[in-house]
């Protein structure tokens, strides 16, 4: 599975992740107060030079806000005849701006280190049994099933338009392929306990 | 919480995650509008696996997703999902499945399909969009009327989807070798 984070290493990569969530958050907290249209595009021009700073490979993921692109134009569009150009350039740089700033954070840290700088979020919810060690293994369970209900998905589709002659997938496939996932979640959960997971 | 739970919070997880991702299926009524699945998940998390298993379930695919997965609809993920105008629509999603589950167990009727109808209107549509317009009308400065106008345009779309997910639950009533809590 491609990860959205960059292959190569780049110097934001050394910085620690939960360093690089908090500041986030102060950033993003802060940019919600700004107002004046001026400073935040000047913040959307930094965070590009930041970008820049890390090079081509940085830059080409810049593509992937195409396709906001659309929700920008519209909400740029209700602004502008609400309260004004202004106004319309400072929301939509904000929320440019926004997704830039978490989307650095996002490419420069590998999954393992987030889910670790996380992890605390989840302390509150100890006591209702939730625990790290179980995070970790529906976290693995998620990213393993995903392919895999992809795979039974394709053939199921396969299957369908081999014998219907139609083209496109029906919605037809949608309530077996569901309703065998509790069966296929429950199997699971069997050779789990059967390995010990039940126990503790 | 036992390990059949983990693992049906994740696998609807990650059914949620391969929604985004499988072509594009067509429904009749909509013909030909585009669907984007993933509401269709949250809707069927709540009424397969009732409101505490699927509101985790969901949560977890959003854990998954900060994590930096790109599991969204077109391959999106990490923090910046978060800070977009419709994170707001992501962040109901939880409360969505929960409220999904909980009208399936309390709803009076008979039938699984009208319930399974109501509990995704209520859940995967009414709680879905009352986060996601709040969010959207603060994040982007807009009144809140003004963001119900905008965010408006996916009601019909979504209607569909929780006729499409009552359909799949009435289905697995029919078939399932063995209840589930949800009372699906």
């Amino acid at each position: 599975m491609i990860a959205g984070h960059l292959s190569k290493r780049t110097w934001l990569h050394r910085a620690p992740a939960g360093a690089k969530l908090i500041a986030l958050a102060v950033l993003t907290v802060g940019f919600f107060a700004v107002e004046r249209p001026a400073y935040l595009l000047a913040g959307l021009g930094a965070t590009l030079l930041v970008y820049a700073a890390l090079g081509r490979e940085a830059l080409a993921r810049l593509a992937l806000l195409r396709a906001l692109m659309p929700i920008f134009a519209i909400l740029g569009a209700l602004q502008f005849v609400a309260s004004g150009a202004e106004q319309a350039v400072a929301t939509v740089a904000r929320m440019a701006l926004m997704i830039l700033l978490a989307d650095l954070v996002a490419m420069t840290t590998p999954m393992l280190a987030m889910m670790d700088a996380l992890a605390p979020l989840f302390a509150p919810f100890r006591r209702f049994g939730v625990d790290g060690q179980r995070i970790a293994l529906a976290f693995a369970l998620v990213i393993r099933f995903v392919p895999v209900l992809l795979e039974d998905w394709r053939r199921r589709d396969e299957a369908w338009r081999a014998r219907t002659g139609a083209r496109r997938a029906s919605f037809r496939l949608l309530a077996p392929w569901v309703a065998s996932l509790p069966a296929l979640a429950d199997r699971v959960a069997e050779s789990l306990d059967a390995r010990g997971m039940g126990r503790r | 919480m036992e390990t059949r739970d983990i693992v049906r919070a994740a696998l609807f997880a990650a059914l949620i995650g391969a929604l985004g991702l499988v072509p594009r299926f067509d429904l009749p009524l909509a013909a030909g509008v585009p669907i984007t699945a993933q509401t269709l998940g949250v809707m069927l998390a709540g009424l397969l696996l009732g409101a505490r298993v699927g509101a985790i379930s969901v949560a977890l695919f959003l854990f998954v997703v900060a994590c930096g997965a790109p599991l969204l609809a077109g391959g999106r993920g990490g923090l910046g999902v978060f800070a977009g105008p419709t994170a707001g629509y992501l962040v109901g999603w939880v409360f969505g499945a929960a409220a999904t589950g909980w009208a399936m167990r309390v709803c009076p009727f008979r039938s699984v399909f009208a319930r399974a109808v109501l509990a995704s209107i209520l859940g995967g549509v009414l709680v879905v969009y009352l986060f996601g317009i709040t969010w959207l009308s603060w994040a982007a400065n807009l009144t809140f009327e003004r963001a119900l106008l905008a965010g408006v345009l996916f009601l019909p779309g979504d209607l569909l989807k929780a006729v499409a997910a009552a359909f799949v639950a009435q289905a697995h009533a029919r078939t399932a070798p063995t209840p589930l809590k949800g009372r699906a």
